[in-house]
Parts: structure tokens; C-alpha cells; sequence
């Protein structure tokens, strides 16, 4: 049976993280070597992991995480080296041989099928039958239950494309954990998942845990890391560097030992003093009763130059919603917009880019990334739409710009005529920023900007928009984490439920304020 | 080497060089172009004059492919073409002038912008799935052309307009010149301009195009009237060399060469990354192909069949995942045969 109970297993398995030398990994990677054209993505990488244990994989973006676990789940094939899993030697020639071997795998970019709906990917390819026919009743309880466990109470049979990225996500981490395996490989699976989700995953991640599953997490947050998981591995530049029980290692230690050298921006921010955006003028953009049917209710919404403005909520808040109507990547059907005290009508993206408005949106996948066009053709996109066909942006300029951000965002491998699709996923993330810091905008919008960059990068780009704000750019800024809105943002706004529910000024906030203003609300409506 | 057969062009091309052997091979004379009365003979001449409708078809179907999207009219546009113009031949007071040709010409020429308007509108404003928006035109373009006609045969006799498809230009056939015209001012409007890379994003990822900007309604509808246009000046081609326009066969099934010459020449049904010179070298693969089959005595019945069992094969060697399949299964079974010795 694939139910399983949180308490049904006591501590039956190996202690975690510990590693006797009479248990037998079950994940065993010797001398792996992956390289592509012009890159060598793993170096002779070594890699284990035993039954019963959360293993981290950890590293810098592009160090080679995501390439080593498809090498494990036969994505990629591998150039040299041996798998064994469960004791035997694997020659994956493809997926389905490493699903068949007992890996179970939710990979960085979700990869469902958006067109069918959520009980149709959480159960392709073993619907359960009867009479030879799909059994839809049976298939839709089944994915409630799945999801329940998630706390995610969502209708089945609705479209999963409808969905914000974050349910998709936990659809796929749904899908994975609920076939039984023996390996379950996460990568970067909490990536776009507020605390609340990220808690109800760990529940679940504990209890496979405790019947002896093997659970991979790459994750480049490393709180979380620290609470999950039992040993970690440690990845710099496709060569293994060290691997480690969780609980003999200091944070610093290993983000030293992920990135080569000492991390020293991080706390900078904070002590700087804050910006001074000029409220005297006419604000940027203002919004008054904003709303879509369905999505949002009205919203009133001011930015002034110089501003951040952070948008906290859940999940389904509305955040994203905001940021779409704003831009104009959604049709409003209430309320106006004034930019600079002149009113538009945002019709379209093309529209907002016009008025020097940018978007950067969550979901690189589908919506940023052009994945069969190079790195400088993708971070040149928005400004030579602009200029116009007719107008290609000169060679001069554009390597000039290319240049320049390759090197601000330390873009790896820095080849502008690198194809997209093979960057790894931070750092898309980062020509995806990149694309929209050349436009210069008035105003920016940036939904969930540090989605799966690294502890460096993170603090670079956090320091970037800092900057951007002090040259007096509006920036209305969204993220799950709530200590980096803190950090960056000079006004709070509140989100739930799709309604906008409180507005504060961000002096000396603190996450427990910003959850109780979460949670106030949620106590009110309850009332 | 590895490097070399990585080329989008190395297939394609070896693919004609091959075929071109085979024709020098079975006919010594294949490869030999001769000067006569100041013009140029030969079967090359003769496959690059008669591929010249194909090729300018191609054109505009590479673009329109690029934006993941398909016209399956152009073999009814080009009907139309011809019909429209040997119409106005016919009926103008002074049949045989050259006014009277380019009027033909650039009227004809008009109709099929409007034609491609009307595609364009489809896929790019209502939305319709480009198979079936352009499906209406395949159909019922050819209604229309029968409507210009009337029924009939129409039959001109105008030597300016004769030359578009029969003539010749400083030796050279006057359709191998506008083909290669029409390739060389497309390839500097898509490659000298932003204009290739657009297209070529709409068709790769149209949401995240559309989001940094990229006006994509206006480009698919561009490509869609390009494409007319070409489609257009290949139907006047073929009525041109036959001085006649036949409204049930002028520039039929051309379509289907034409995505096929696309496809050969590397430019993948699903939209991107697009080679106009992989078009030129596939289209001029498949009119090689038309005209070796009866030459290496292969039976008239069988010409189809040989045709798609060719065509199949280059596909195969293209994908780069059918490669790989035949590689390792090689490789397996030479590591048996060292088993078993
Ligand atoms: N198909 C490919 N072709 C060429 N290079 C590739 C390909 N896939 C990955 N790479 C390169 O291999 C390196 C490792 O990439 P990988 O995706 O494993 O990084 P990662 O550790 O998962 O990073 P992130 O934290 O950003 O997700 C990168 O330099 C990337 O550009
Ligand atoms: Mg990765």
C-alpha cells in the first residue's frame, strides 16, 4: 500500500546520519564524468547515499547538482564512472530503467503536463483501471488524499496550468512521493514554497525517512538544510569537495566550502542606511480599485521613485495576480491606472514596456526562458522588442551590455552564445534579471527574482535591487521569503486571499509581525 | 568530424551531393552545362529553373514554420496567381504589352498580400490553430481561382510576362534569378534586422516572448503575408512558363514540397531556430529527386513510393535521436561478434 503515517513507523531504520559500515548504501556513484560540449559539468564526482537518510546536495548555481541527479535518474548518460543502486551496477539507458531500479524524481523545472488536469499528471501512466477503463472516481479521491497530506486542498479535475507554479510544484512532489520508491530525488523543490507548504513537505519527507526511503534535497536555503537533512554533499565547479554529517558542520563552513572563498555582502544591507523615496512627487505608478474577476479584488496600490515595495502573503494570495494586472500580462476588468499622474491602459505587456514598466515573472520555464536561443540573444529580448525590428540593438552595444551583466550577475559559464537551455537553472535566473536591468525601467516588478539562486548570488542580487532603488528606480518586489522582503522592501503590503488586507511601513518589521498580520486576518475572517 | 556532421547543413547538403552522383553516375552528361545562343543548358540549369516555384514557396513556408505555425494554402494561392493574372492579360485592350504584364503582375501580386492578410488575421487575432485557418484557403482557394477563370483554361500570350518563367537574364534563366533574388533579400531583412531573432523567439516560446515585449501578434501576421507573397510569385512562375492559367493544377500539392524542403533543410515543425540556406539546399534535393527517378529507370508506378522512402531516410539521418539508436545497436552487436570470438 502507498498510505503512510507519520507515527506508524517508529524509528525502525539506521539512526539518521549515521552511517554503519554494515548498512549498504542504496545509492552508490563512483567516478562520474559528464561533459558536454565545451563544459565539463562533473569531474570524476563520487556520491552515496544510505537507506533512511535526507541527503543534501549542495553547491553553487551551476556546480553540477542537477546534472549529477540526472545522471543518477538516466536523463544523461554518463561519460565515465559506475551507479549502483540497491547493490546493483545500473546501465540506465533512460528514465523509465532508473524508475523501474526504485528512483523516484522531481526535477528543478516542473515538468507536468499543463493541459491535463491535476489527478491526471499525479496519476499518468498508472491510473488506476477497473474494467480495463481509467477509473476517474478512484483517481481523483487518490490525488485528494496525495495532496491532503501536502495541505493542499485543490479540485482534481482542474486544469494544472490554471494553477499558480508553486501547486504545480507540489503536484510533482505529490506524484513522486506517492509512488513507492526506495530513492526520492528533490531538486530544488521548495524553491517557490512559503514556509507553511515548506513545513507540510518536511512532515513528509520525515516519514518516508523513518521507513527507510532515501531522500535526495537540494535546496539554497540553508535553513532549510539544516533542519532536514542528516549528511550532505558538497559540489564546486562539477568536482566533489566534501561530504559531511549535517550536525559536524557550521553554516559558515559550508558556504565557504560551496563557494571556495568567504561570503562577506550578506550583512551589508542591513547596516546601510535606508533609502529616501521622495513621496513629495507623483508616485510611478497608482493604482485605484485594480481588480480582475476571480483573481484579485480591487486593489489601491501607490509607488514612488526609490521605493521597494514588498508584496508578502501565502500562497494563492494574490501576489502574482497583482504583479500581472500591474504589467499588463493580464487583462484588469476594475479600476485605473496612473502612471506619473497620467492615465494608461495597461492592454498588454507591449504596452507596460512602453511605459518603461518591466516584469520579471516566477515561472523562468515558461514564461522568461527562450531556451534555443543563446544567453545574450535571451538578455536582449526585451530591449530589441522595444527598439522595434528595424533597429537591431548594434554589435558594439550588445556585447558592451552582454559583457557587463555576465560579469555583475556572475553569469557561469560566461558565453553569451551559450544556448539557454543548458545554463543551469540559477543562472537563467540571473540573464532573465539581466534582460530586464537593461531595459532600465521606471518601475519594476519582480515576482520571486532569487528563485533558485545561490547564498552569493542571492545576497549580489538583493544588492543590485538595493542599488537600483537608491538610483531612484520603483521596484515592487515579491518573494516567499520573508526575510528577504524585510530586507529589501521600504513599505510592506499585505496579502490574502486575493485581497489586499494591510499596508505598513517597514520600520524594524520582523517576520513574526508579518506573520501575525497574516494570521490576524485569517483569525478575523474566521470570527 | 564531429563537429562537421553536428552542422545543420551536412546533412542536407550530403544528401544532394550524393544524389547529384548518382544522376553523374547513371547519365555522364548530368553534370555538363553548355552555352547556346547566349543562354545557359544543362539538368542543373534545368533543376534549379524548375525548382524555382518550390523554392520560393519554401521560403515563405520557413518563416511561417519558424512561428510553430504551417500554411497549407500556397499551392491555392499560387492558383489564384496565375489565374488572376492571365485573366487580366486576356481581357486588357492591348494583350501583349509589357504595361499590360506588370499590371498583371503587381495585381496579382495585391490579391495574394490580401489573401495572406486574411491567413494572418486567422492565426494571429482569432487564434485559429494555423492547420485549420490556412485549411480554408487551401479549400476554397481553388474555388476562387475557377471563379477568375471561369471554368476554363485561360491561355495569354504576352512575351514580357512568358520571360518570368521562360526567359533568360545575362545567360541565366529569369526564375532561377528571382528565386535566389527573393532568397538573398530575405535572408538580409531576417539576418541584418532584429527580424529573424523575433521570429525566431515567437516561435520557441510565445508566452515569454509576448512578456518581454515582442509584439508576436505582428510578426505571425507578417510572416503569413510573406508567405502569400512568395506563394504568389511562384504561381505566376508557373502560369508564366506554361502561358496559361489552370485553376485545378497550377501549383498543386506544392505545398507539401515545400514544408518538406523546410523540414530537410533543419527547420523543425515545432517552431525556432530556422536555416534559409538548409531551405535552398532541400528544395533544390527535392527537385534533383523528381527528376533522377525516371532517369535511373525506376517504373513511373513506383515514383512515389521512392520518393517517401528517400525523403523517410534523410529525416532518419537527421535526428539526431535515430543516430544515436543506430549507433548503439551497431555497437552492440560488434561487441557481441568480439563476445563470441
Ligand atoms: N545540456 C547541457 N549542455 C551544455 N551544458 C550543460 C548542459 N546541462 C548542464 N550544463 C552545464 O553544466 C553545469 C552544471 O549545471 P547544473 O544544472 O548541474 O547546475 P546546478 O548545480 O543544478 O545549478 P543550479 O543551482 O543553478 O540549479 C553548468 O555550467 C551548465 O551550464
Ligand atoms: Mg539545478
Amino acid at each position: 500500500m502507498t498510505h503512510m503515517s507519520a507515527d506508524a513507523h517508529p524509528s525502525s531504520g539506521p539512526r539518521p546520519g549515521d552511517a554503519p559500515s554494515d548498512i549498504e548504501p542504496v545509492v552508490e556513484m563512483t567516478g562520474i564524468t559528464i561533459t558536454f560540449p565545451g563544459v565539463t559539468a562533473l569531474d570524476d564526482v563520487s556520491f552515496r547515499m544510505f537507506p533512511g537518510e535526507v541527503h543534501a546536495l549542495m553547491g553553487e548555481n551551476g556546480a553540477g547538482k542537477s546534472t549529477l541527479i540526472k545522471a543518477l535518474t538516466g536523463v544523461y548518460t554518463i561519460d565515465a564512472g559506475t551507479i549502483r543502486v540497491g547493490g546493483t551496477e545500473q546501465q540506465f539507458a533512460g528514465t523509465a530503467t532508473a524508475q523501474a531500479a526504485g528512483v523516484s524524481t522531481v526535477y528543478q523545472e516542473v515538468n507536468l503536463c499543463t493541459n491535463l488536469s491535476v489527478a491526471e499528471n499525479m496519476m499518468l501512466g498508472r491510473e488506476p483501471r477497473r474494467l480495463g477503463r481509467i477509473d476517474h472516481r478512484r483517481m481523483n479521491r487518490r490525488t485528494r488524499e496525495v495532496l491532503a497530506r501536502l495541505g493542499l486542498d485543490i479540485a482534481p479535475r482542474s486544469r494544472l496550468g490554471d494553477h499558480p507554479i508553486a501547486v504545480q510544484q507540489l503536484v510533482a512532489i505529490g506524484r513522486a512521493v506517492d509512488i513507492e520508491a526506495r530513492v526520492l530525488v528533490l531538486d530544488e523543490p521548495t524553491a517557490s514554497l512559503d514556509s507553511e507548504e515548506v513545513d507540510k513537505l518536511f512532515e513528509v519527507v520525515r516519514s518516508l525517512r523513518s521507513q527507510g526511503v532515501a531522500i535526495l534535497f537540494v535546496s539554497h536555503f540553508l535553513d532549510q538544510v539544516f533542519a532536514i537533512s542528516d549528511r550532505m554533499t558538497v559540489l564546486r565547479n562539477g568536482r566533489l569537495v566534501g561530504e559531511h554529517l549535517t550536525r559536524d558542520v557550521t553554516r559558515l563552513e559550508l558556504v565557504e566550502e560551496m563557494l571556495g572563498r568567504e561570503l562577506e555582502v550578506l550583512e551589508r544591507l542591513d547596516r546601510e542606511p535606508s533609502r529616501q523615496p521622495d513621496e513629495r512627487r507623483t508616485p510611478v505608478l497608482r493604482a485605484v480599485g485594480l481588480g480582475r474577476k476571480g483573481a484579485l479584488a480591487p486593489v489601491d496600490l501607490d509607488v514612488y521613485d526609490g521605493e521597494v515595495i514588498g508584496i508578502a502573503g501565502l500562497l494563492g494570495s494574490g501576489r502574482t495576480e497583482l504583479a500581472r494586472l500591474l504589467f499588463g500580462a493580464d487583462a484588469s476588468d476594475s479600476g485605473t491606472v496612473e502612471l506619473r499622474g497620467r492615465r494608461v491602459h495597461l492592454r498588454s505587456p507591449r504596452k507596460a514596456v512602453d511605459q518603461r514598466i518591466g516584469f520579471s515573472s516566477e515561472n523562468r520555464r515558461s514564461e522568461g526562458v527562450i531556451g534555443d536561443l543563446t544567453v545574450a540573444e535571451n538578455m536582449l529580448l526585451g530591449l530589441q522588442a522595444a527598439r522595434g525590428w528595424l533597429r537591431p540593438v548594434p554589435p558594439r552595444t550588445r556585447d558592451q551590455l552582454v559583457t557587463k551583466y555576465v560579469e555583475a550577475l556572475d553569469i557561469r559559464p560566461a558565453n553569451p552564445d551559450a544556448l539557454m537551455r543548458n545554463l543551469s537553472g540559477g543562472n537563467q535566473q540571473k540573464v532573465l534579471l539581466a534582460r530586464w536591468l537593461i531595459m532600465q525601467p521606471d518601475l519594476l516588478i519582480l515576482d520571486e527574482p532569487t528563485r533558485g539562486i545561490d547564498v552569493g548570488a542571492k545576497a549580489q542580487i538583493q544588492q543590485v535591487v538595493d542599488d537600483l532603488a537608491r538610483d531612484g528606480m520603483g521596484v515592487v518586489f515579491i518573494s516567499a521569503e520573508l526575510e528577504e522582503v524585510l530586507r529589501l522592501s521600504d513599505r510592506l503590503v499585505v496579502m490574502r486571499d486575493r485581497h489586499k488586507v494591510d499596508e505598513i511601513p517597514n520600520v524594524q518589521t520582523t517576520t513574526a509581525d508579518l506573520m501575525a498580520i497574516i494570521a490576524r486576518d485569517e483569525e478575523v475572517a474566521r470570527a | 568530424m564531429r563537429d562537421l556532421t553536428r552542422h545543420r547543413l551536412f546533412w542536407p547538403v550530403l544528401a544532394l551531393v550524393l544524389l547529384l552522383a548518382v544522376n553523374a553516375i547513371a547519365t555522364p552528361t548530368f553534370l555538363q552545362v553548355r552555352m547556346q545562343d547566349g543562354h545557359l543548358y544543362g539538368s542543373l540549369v534545368d533543376i534549379a529553373r524548375n525548382g524555382a516555384p518550390v523554392l520560393l514557396v519554401a521560403l515563405g513556408m520557413t518563416l511561417v514554420i519558424a512561428t510553430r505555425g504551417i500554411d497549407l494554402s500556397v499551392g491555392a494561392i499560387a492558383a489564384i496567381a496565375g489565374a488572376v493574372a492571365c485573366v487580366h492579360i486576356a481581357g486588357s485592350p492591348d494583350p501583349a504589352s509589357a504595361g499590360t504584364a506588370i499590371t498583371a503582375i503587381t495585381l496579382a501580386l495585391a490579391v495574394c498580400i490580401l489573401l495572406g492578410l486574411w491567413n494572418g488575421f486567422l492565426v494571429s487575432v482569432l487564434g485559429i490553430q494555423p492547420i485549420i485557418a490556412t485549411l480554408v484557403l487551401m479549400t476554397a482557394g481553388r474555388g476562387l481561382a475557377m471563379l477568375v477563370t471561369g471554368g476554363q483554361i485561360t491561355t495569354v500570350n504576352n512575351a514580357f510576362f512568358k520571360a518570368l518563367g521562360a526567359g533568360y537574364f545575362l545567360t541565366l534563366p529569369i526564375a532561377i534569378l528571382v528565386s535566389l533574388a527573393v532568397l538573398a533579400i530575405t535572408g538580409l531583412i531576417t539576418r541584418r534586422t532584429a527580424l529573424g531573432m523575433l521570429v525566431e523567439a515567437v516561435g520557441i516560446n510565445p508566452e515569454a516572448s509576448r512578456l518581454a515585449g515582442v509584439r508576436s501578434r505582428t510578426i505571425i501576421w507578417t510572416v503569413y503575408v510573406f508567405s502569400a507573397f512568395c506563394a504568389g510569385l511562384a504561381g505566376l512562375m508557373i502560369a508564366a512558363n506554361t502561358s496559361a492559367a489552370d485553376a485545378n493544377n497550377a501549383g498543386l500539392w506544392i505545398e507539401l514540397d515545400a514544408i518538406l524542403a523546410v523540414v530537410i533543410g533543419g527547420t523543425s515543425l515545432a517552431g525556432g531556430r530556422f536555416s534559409l540556406m538548409g531551405t535552398l539546399v532541400a528544395a533544390l534535393f527535392i527537385q534533383t529527386l523528381s527528376t533522377t527517378i525516371p532517369t535511373i529507370g525506376i517504373p513511373s508506378e513506383t515514383n512515389y513510393l521512392f520518393k517517401a522512402v528517400v525523403v523517410i531516410a534523410v529525416c532518419l539521418l537527421q535526428s539526431p535521436k535515430a543516430r544515436a539508436a543506430v549507433w548503439r545497436r551497431s555497437n552492440r552487436s560488434s561487441l557481441v561478434k568480439a563476445g563470441r570470438a
